[in-house]
Order: structure tokens, then C-alpha cells, then sequence
């Protein structure tokens, strides 16, 4: 028996009892969906789909999907845009630790964090285009008195040909997931310490964080990173707002393919998802070998032993641009969201529009508002069940004595690293299986896939940094291992708790496909509704709904600041 | 298959599985509005356009008041999505209660969902309001010439206009080679949405009308005719045209309010529609800068019907054919009619309706930038859908992935 052999070793490590069934049940959760998704849509794409007369099996669909002519553009930009954008989101992040952290200026920077993450990347993506467009936000302020513009120029910037817009918005986007994965690996690499002794060795600010901190930082945010790599390559809401068309990335292809009302063409959807998957798998090992590369080539930098001081001069500026279009980008795009919801008619070269009015609020705001219902219910049933899921892993985790092991954190990071599309069609058809035919609980069940992950991430650093000894304490005064963690560790860990819970929130609010397909477009929640609405171009109603979208996924985060607050409120002690 | 089964008795102890399968006879209308009473529709159909939106919760507070149906709408992006889920669901054997209830369909997806038997019916001509609908004057009968033989329900009349600036543009363009010169004149002030996107599509087949001698060949379906010479006057035209569209043709607006968008942002001058009243309501609306007119080819433009159908597994057809009535009834036909709400042609035939209700429709007004009936001209009746796929499919090899 498992739990003799752990209470064998004797010490302080309690016994497992039920946590025990946490692990397993939560591997099923997260993983089971995944991979009988990715089985369904391994069957069509092989040509078996009997709903469609189609039950022979056959390289077919594959070879309608080379005949595209499209493919070949279409691979290259999914590869092209994913890595260029991971590569620039991970370099702006790393200059801006290595020139800036523990300064004010990054303290700044770390305060917007949290509603840089909860914006969604839909209604990002929906303002910075309307800011950079010819006719945008930014062309307007500055026409025609210093551009000489009467009219828009014919430019090409938003879904240009190599995909630089998108790149653009994903950059600005992931840079505040990288940063924030970034924050919590900084205390164990105990990087302050390091830096002391490379400032003390006469190194540059920079130059002595990239040599002494980044490695023990990239070595715990690798797994983030891949993420936004397999995010970046397979994303289908921000490359129809910001990508090309002509052809479109492989992944808003399998979605159109998928939309054809020729059935057969479902078939070469499910092949080109299968193509979209080796790519990204493709793709990540290609990352592997270039880090691979930077660190052979690194360690040669650092045995040269340049103390490259010179280079703070250029790369700190560096850093804080790039941290503030990231801000900007994102904010700004939400600020455009929210005058096009108040705006009357706005024409081009009008700085702002020519009145302002509640007339679209009025018109969408009671809808908005149910869909807020229905959004704020998943995203709550969803956290609160990916919670105890996670907790309970951890516990067990803890009672064991057995840290996650590196391919256990590759299972945890799965369901983010398998492109969306890839299995969510085969999931559906699975639900309808099973007689879940729509409505709020396959919904739940398909975000649970990805909110699971998200907090596992948030909350295992905080949950494995508790000082182990306040347990030990607790245990010598007779408290029972239940008692320790719910007297104890949860009521110390309920700022990292909250944050978790605000994370998993706002990675809910942000699902569009999985809402789309589990729901059976029965559930709308407010993704749903601004995705629709921002197919028709009415920028006054997706302004009311990106709106009242970033809001839902901001007020948990404000909430996780503000409860331990007044929870703590006379506990110096527990503010740290 | 044994963990399904053994699931399945636990779902419907649980009350999730479907209630009994029911169907009633379209033509006995008494038991079709006793049954559907208490019923919930849910009503996919495409959700980017806010006056429709508003117009379809219109029809849901009626169907609500009149017959205690609930009326969901179900917002899409793209109406294939809602053909997928009928798919699905027969796939995975959902024969009953399915997701979709009523759909917003014509063209290339009614002619698949009928060829693959996901319809309920004939239902359309048993309906009440079947008695004021316009079949002689108008293509309510047949779809993308494909007949409707009663799967479908029309709702609104469609013909395409172009809608364009007068503040830049002085005068109408009268056919596809005056358009092609001012384009070339003007570069970079005209586009159409990305093909297959409907409008998009619509704007080759109608350049494809105008621009082939004989029509009679469109209406049979492609693989009768030869297909590379009867398009060839399309493509040497679009060969001109591309290097003058908005961006060079490197890029195209996704939808058709997408283009509007870009019209009420100066970056064209032109843009298709597939509503006369289209560009009317968007001025209304703010959404369009007021000096927009519209105008119609000489020789004329294509026409077609916007349709309901049921799925063969929705739950509630009889509160769903309650809905498709309501639509066709000469008060909702008057307020989708009217501009300031949604613009749309009515499918009814004026001689036909009470004379109060056809007063209405004579006192409304259309609308500053919309034709009379009289202005709008001959209407050109669609080519069969293979048409269109086909075209579709062509032109992304030609002009859909340039790089």
C-alpha cells in the first residue's frame, strides 16, 4: 500500500488518504477531452465521416488539401508569424527584466499587468487594428494638418502579406503572460542576489542579468513559452482581425474549410488540422534546437567574460519601449473600443466623433448584460471546479513528498500546447455522444480543459514556496493534515488563491471556439457575441462588447488585490 | 460502446435527454400554435449586422405575446456553422432535439442540407401566411434555381445595388465596363468582400451576368457547360481590375458591413450590397456618412430570397414554424421593409393583402438613399449554385493567395 510505504519513511509528511484520487481524476479532466477530441478528428481526416455518407477510408482529404493552392503560403505564415512572435515577445520581456526589474519604472509596468492579461485577445486585436489602420486612430490625430492626408492612404498595415500586424498584436499580447510567468520564476532563481554579485563583478545591468539571472529564469518560463509559441501559430480570432487573407494562416483556413457548406470539405478541414498539429509539434522542436543553439553560443559570451556596460546605454531604453507598446497596444485598443461605444457618426479625418450618445449602449446593453450572466456563471463553475481539482493535486503533491516531475508538467501544459482546432470538432461530436447535446455543462467541461492548466500554473509556484515548517509547527500542536491546510496553508495562501481564481476567470472569459463548438451556440457568452459581431465590422456594438468583456475578466483581478486586503487588514504579517 | 449505453439511463433519469419525439402536421394550424406553446426556438442566423439583430428580438416578442413561443438567437459568424452542428449531431445519432431549431439559409447551404436529407418538411406553403406570399413575381419558389418544394420559408427579398458615395462620385456607373473605368481612374477607391464570402461571391456572378452573352447557360448547372470559356470574360476582367481594387487587391474586406465600414471611413467609394434599403438604415444609424446614394445596373441585377428552414432533429418545429409564419405575416414583411429598421424587399404580393396592411406599405418611406420599386429595374434571377462554388473555388486561385 502507497500510503504505508510513504508513512515508513517517518518525518513530518502526512498521510495521502482521498487527495490521493486528486492527481488521476485531474489528468482525466484536463487530458481526457484532448485526446478523444484529437481521435475525432483523426477519423475524418482519413475520410471517415458517416454522418456526411463518408465511411471509406482514404488518403483523400489529404490530397485535396495539397491540391489547395493556398497551402504553402498558408504553412509559412502559421510557422512564420508564431515564431517571429514568440521570439519578439521573449526578447522584449528579457530586456525588459534585465534593464529594468526592480526599478519604478517596472513597478509601474508590474501594476498594469493584471489588466493587460484580462483584456481578450479578440478585443485587443479589434482596437489595435482600428489603431494602426490607414483610416485609424492614430492617421486620424495626426491628418490632415501634419500627415497632409484628406483621405486615407491606400496602405497596406492591417492583414498585410507577411503578417507583421498580427505579429504586432500577439507580441503585445503575450508579452504579459511572459512577464508575469517571468515575475514568479524570479524569486526562486534568487535573482536579486545573483545580481549583486554580477553588478559587484563590474558587470552592465544588462549584460550581468542575461549572463547570471536569464538562464535560471528561461529554464522555469520554457514551458510558457512554448505555449505562446503553439497560441501564436494556431490562433484563429486574431489573425482574422489582424492577419492576412490572401491566403489566411493554416489555422482560420481549417475553420472556413470547416464552415463550407460542402460536407466533404470537413474532411479536408480535419487533414489540415492534423497538418496544423505536426507544425506546431514541428515548430517546438525547432525552438528546442535554437535554445540549443543560444545556449552553446551564450556560454561562449559569458567565458569571454565583456562586462558589455556600453550596451545599457542602448538596450534599457529598449526594454521600456517595448514594454510600453505592449501597454499602449493593448490599452489604447481598449480605449478605441471604448469611444467607438459611445461614438455617432465618426468619419475619417475626425479626431473623435462628431457626437457622443448611449444610443448603442441602450440598444445592446440589456443583451450584453445576460451574456454577462451567462459568461460570469461558466467562468465561476469552471475556477471553482478547476480549484479544488488543483488544490487537491498540490496536497497530495505535498503529502506524498513528490514534486511534479518534468513530463508531469508536460501533461499539465498539453491541453495549451495541442492547437485548439485540432481537437475541439471531435470533442463536440463526442459531447453529442454521450447526450450532451448543448447548454452550460459541456461548456464548463470544455473550458475546464484550459482553465485547469492556467491555474495549476498560478497557484503551484505560491503553493510549493509555503515555508514547510509552519505545517510542522501546526502538526506538533495536535492539528490533524486536513486541519493544517484548511486553518493553515489555504488562509496563508489566499492572496495566490485569489489570483489563481482570477487567472482561470479571465482564461474562461476568453474562450471562443470551445464556447462555440461545446455550447452548440445555445450558450452566448460575451466572446461569443463580440467574435460574431466583429465578422459584421459594427465597431459601436463590439465596442460595447469588448468593453463590458475586458471588464468581467478585470473585476476578479481587482478582487484578488482588494479581498486579502480587508481579509489581512490587521494582519501585518500576512501582506508580504 | 458499453460506457454509453450504460450512461444514457442515468442522463434520463437525470432529465437531460430529449422529451418524446413529436411532429405535428404543418397543415393543421390549430394543433401546430397548441403545440408550439411554451416551446423555445433557437434561431441561428448570422449575427453581424445589429439591425437584424434588433429586427429577429422583434419577432421574438411577438412570437412570445402571440403564441408563448421563446425565441433564442443564436448569433453566427458564418451560417456553415449551424450546417456543421446538424451534421454533427446526425453523426453522433442526436436525431431528436438538436441544437438548431430554425435556420437563416439560402443558396449553396440549402441546396447541401436538402441533398443530405438534414431538413424537416415540406412545410413552407401549409403555413397561414403562405396566402399573401408573392409566387409569381417573385423567386420564392426555388432557391439559387434548386426548388424549395416547401423546405424553406422566404422572408425578405434581396437584390443586389451598389451603394456609392456621391461626395466623390458624381454620377451611377450604368455596367460592369464603366465600373472597371472609373476603378481604373480611381485606384484604390473600390473593393468587394473576400470570396466565398456571400457578397463577395455575389459581386463575380454579377459581373459574370453582365458581362456573358447568353444567361440562359447559368441556370443549368456548371458541368453542362464549359466552364473555362463561359468565365473567361469574368477573369480577363478581373485581371484589370484587381490591380486597382483597395490595397491592390492584397487584401479585401472580410464581410460586407466590414466594406461598409471602410466606405464610412473614406478608404472606398463603392461597395456592393445585397439590400436596396441596406445603405438607408446605416445612415440612420451612424454608421454611414449621409451623402451615400445607391443605383442598380441598366441592365438590371441579380435577386434572391432569404429562407428559413427547420433541421429534420429540431425539437420544437411547430414553435419553430410558428416563427417562420410570423415572419411572413404583413406586419413584420412592413417593419423589415421599413429603412429606419432593416430595409429589406418584402416577399409578399401587395395585390394580395388586406387593403389596410397594403396602404402601410404604400405610405412607408423607403428612405433616403433606397429605389423605388420602380428604379430598382429588372431583377436577374440567380445562377444555379454549382455557379457559384465553382467561381468561388476559381477566383481563390487566382486572386485568393496571391503571395
Amino acid at each position: 500500500m502507497p500510503i504505508r510505504a510513504l508513512s515508513d519513511g517517518g518525518g513530518p509528511v502526512p498521510r495521502t488518504g482521498l487527495v490521493a484520487a486528486f492527481p488521476p481524476l485531474t489528468l482525466l479532466v484536463m487530458l481526457g477531452p484532448v485526446a478523444a477530441g484529437l481521435a475525432g478528428t483523426l477519423l475524418p481526416a482519413f475520410g471517415y465521416l458517416p454522418a456526411a455518407g463518408l465511411s471509406t477510408l482514404s488518403l483523400d482529404p489529404f490530397r485535396s488539401l495539397l491540391d489547395w493552392p493556398g497551402l504553402g503560403a498558408a504553412t509559412r505564415l502559421s510557422v512564420s508569424t508564431g515564431l517571429l512572435a514568440t521570439a519578439l515577445a521573449l526578447a522584449a520581456v528579457t530586456l525588459l527584466f534585465a534593464g529594468w526589474s526592480g526599478t519604478r519604472a517596472f513597478r509601474v509596468l508590474e501594476r498594469l499587468l493584471s489588466p493587460l492579461l484580462s483584456v481578450p485577445h479578440a478585443a485587443m486585436a479589434f482596437g489595435l487594428a482600428f489603431l494602426i489602420a490607414p483610416s485609424g486612430w492614430i492617421a486620424r490625430a495626426l491628418s490632415p494638418w501634419a500627415t497632409g492626408w484628406e483621405r486615407p492612404p491606400d496602405l497596406l498595415i492591417v492583414h498585410d502579406q507577411l503578417g507583421l500586424a498580427m505579429v504586432a498584436g500577439l507580441v503585445a499580447k503575450e508579452m504579459p503572460f511572459l512577464m508575469l510567468m517571468g515575475l514568479a520564476a524570479m524569486g526562486q532563481a534568487d535573482a536579486t542576489r545573483r545580481m549583486r554579485v554580477a553588478q559587484a563583478a563590474g558587470y552592465g545591468r544588462v549584460a550581468g542579468w542575461l549572463k547570471s539571472v536569464f538562464p535560471a529564469i528561461y529554464a522555469q518560463i520554457r514551458l510558457p513559452v512554448y505555449v505562446v509559441l503553439a497560441y501564436s501559430m494556431s490562433v484563429v480570432d486574431v489573425a482574422l482581425i489582424l492577419g492576412p487573407s490572401t491566403p489566411p494562416p493554416l489555422s482560420v483556413q481549417v475553420v472556413r474549410w470547416m464552415a463550407d457548406p460542402d460536407l466533404a470539405m470537413r474532411l479536408t478541414a480535419s487533414a489540415a488540422a492534423m497538418l496544423q498539429l505536426a507544425l506546431v509539434i514541428a515548430a517546438l522542436i525547432l525552438w528546442r534546437a535554437g535554445e540549443w543553439a543560444v545556449a552553446r553560443l551564450g556560454q561562449a559570451w559569458i567565458a569571454r567574460g565583456g562586462r558589455g556596460r556600453a550596451a545599457d546605454q542602448l538596450l534599457r531604453p529598449l526594454g521600456v519601449v517595448a514594454g510600453a507598446f505592449s501597454a499602449l497596444a493593448v490599452l489604447g485598443g481598449i480605449a478605441c473600443l471604448a469611444v467607438w461605444s459611445f461614438a455617432g457618426f465618426w468619419g475619417f479625418p475626425d479626431p473623435l466623433p462628431n457626437g457622443f450618445d448611449m444610443r448603442s449602449w441602450a440598444r445592446h446593453g440589456p443583451e450584453a448584460w445576460q451574456a454577462t450572466g451567462a459568461t460570469a456563471l461558466i467562468a465561476g463553475i469552471a475556477t471553482a471546479l478547476a480549484l479544488i481539482l488543483v488544490i487537491g493535486c498540490l496536497e497530495a503533491e505535498y503529502r506524498r513528498d513528490r514534486a511534479l516531475t518534468q513530463a508531469g508538467l508536460w501533461l499539465v501544459y498539453l491541453p495549451l500546447v495541442v492547437p485548439q482546432i485540432a481537437f475541439l470538432p471531435g470533442l463536440q461530436t463526442l459531447f453529442l455522444t454521450f447526450g450532451l447535446t448543448a447548454g452550460t455543462i459541456p461548456v464548463v467541461i470544455a473550458h475546464l480543459v484550459f482553465v485547469l492548466p492556467y491555474i495549476f500554473l498560478s497557484l503551484g509556484d505560491p503553493w510549493r514556496a509555503w515555508e514547510p515548517r509552519t505545517g510542522i509547527v501546526a502538526r506538533a500542536l495536535g492539528t490533524s493534515p486536513s486541519g493544517v491546510l484548511w486553518r493553515v496553508r489555504l488562509p496563508m495562501l489566499a492572496r495566490p488563491i485569489l489570483t489563481a481564481a482570477a487567472v482561470g476567470i479571465a482564461v474562461s472569459v476568453g474562450q471562443y471556439l470551445p464556447t462555440l463548438l461545446a455550447g452548440g451556440g445555445r450558450v452566448a457568452t460575451l466572446t461569443t457575441e463580440a467574435v460574431a459581431l466583429a465578422s459584421g465590422g459594427d465597431r459601436r456594438a463590439i465596442g460595447v462588447y469588448g468593453v463590458a468583456q475586458t471588464l468581467v475578466a478585470m473585476v476578479p483581478f481587482a478582487a484578488a488585490l482588494l479581498i486579502p486586503a480587508l481579509l489581512w487588514r490587521n494582519r501585518r504579517g500576512m501582506h508580504g | 460502446m458499453t460506457p454509453v449505453k450504460s450512461v444514457l439511463p442515468l442522463l434520463a433519469a437525470l432529465g437531460m435527454t430529449a422529451p418524446a419525439w413529436s411532429q405535428t402536421d404543418p397543415a393543421d394550424w390549430d394543433a401546430v400554435t397548441a403545440a408550439a406553446e411554451g416551446q423555445t426556438v433557437y434561431w441561428h442566423a448570422w449575427g453581424g449586422s445589429t439591425a437584424t439583430n434588433d429586427f429577429i428580438a422583434w419577432i421574438g416578442e411577438k412570437a412570445a405575446e402571440e403564441h408563448g413561443v421563446t425565441l433564442e438567437h443564436v448569433k453566427l459568424s458564418d451560417t456553415g456553422d449551424a450546417v456543421t452542428r446538424v451534421l454533427s449531431e446526425k453523426q453522433a445519432g442526436a436525431d431528436d432535439d438538436g441544437a438548431v431549431d430554425l435556420i437563416w439559409i439560402n443558396g449553396p447551404n440549402f441546396a447541401a442540407m436538402k441533398e443530405a436529407d438534414l431538413l424537416f418538411g415540406p412545410f413552407a406553403e401549409a403555413l397561414p401566411n403562405w396566402q399573401y406570399v408573392d409566387v409569381d413575381g417573385k423567386t420564392v419558389q426555388t432557391d439559387f434555381t434548386v426548388p424549395t418544394e416547401g423546405y424553406e420559408a422566404p422572408w425578405a427579398m434581396a437584390q443586389v445595388v451598389f451603394m456609392y458615395d456621391t461626395a466623390d462620385l458624381d454620377a451611377p456607373l450604368p455596367s460592369a465596363e464603366a465600373i472597371l473605368d472609373w476603378a481604373q481612374a480611381n485606384p484604390g477607391r473600390f473593393t468587394y468582400p473576400q470570396p466565398p464570402d456571400f457578397l463577395g461571391t455575389t459581386f463575380l456572378k454579377q459581373t459574370l451576368i453582365e458581362l456573358v452573352d447568353d444567361n440562359t447557360v447559368l441556370s443549368r448547372p456548371e458541368s453542362e457547360a464549359d466552364f473555362q470559356a463561359v468565365t473567361a470574360p469574368l477573369w480577363d476582367y478581373l485581371d484589370a481590375l484587381t490591380p486597382v481594387l483597395w490595397r491592390q487587391g492584397q487584401a479585401y474586406p472580410a464581410t460586407g458591413p466590414a466594406q461598409l465600414q471602410l466606405m464610412a471611413d473614406e478608404e472606398i467609394d463603392l461597395a456592393i450590397s445585397f439590400s436596396p434599403g441596406e445603405a438607408s438604415t446605416a445612415i440612420a444609424n451612424n454608421q454611414l456618412q449621409p451623402s451615400v446614394r445607391t443605383f442598380v445596373l441598366e441592365d438590371g441585377t441579380l435577386g434572391n430570397a432569404s429562407f428559413v428552414a427547420i433541421p429534420y432533429n429540431s425539437g420544437s418545429k411547430e414553435g419553430a414554424m410558428v416563427v417562420a409564419n410570423a415572419l411572413m405575416s404583413p406586419e413584420a414583411q412592413l417593419r423589415a421593409q421599413d429603412p429606419a429598421i432593416l430595409g429589406y424587399g418584402t416577399v409578399l404580393a401587395m395585390e394580395k393583402l388586406p387593403e389596410a396592411d397594403r396602404a402601410a406599405f404604400e405610405a412607408l418611406d423607403l428612405g433616403v438613399a433606397t429605389l423605388s420599386p420602380a428604379e430598382l429595374g429588372d431583377v436577374q434571377p440567380e445562377p444555379h449554385p454549382s455557379w457559384m462554388t465553382r467561381i468561388g473555388q476559381e477566383w481563390i486561385e487566382r486572386y485568393g493567395v496571391v503571395q
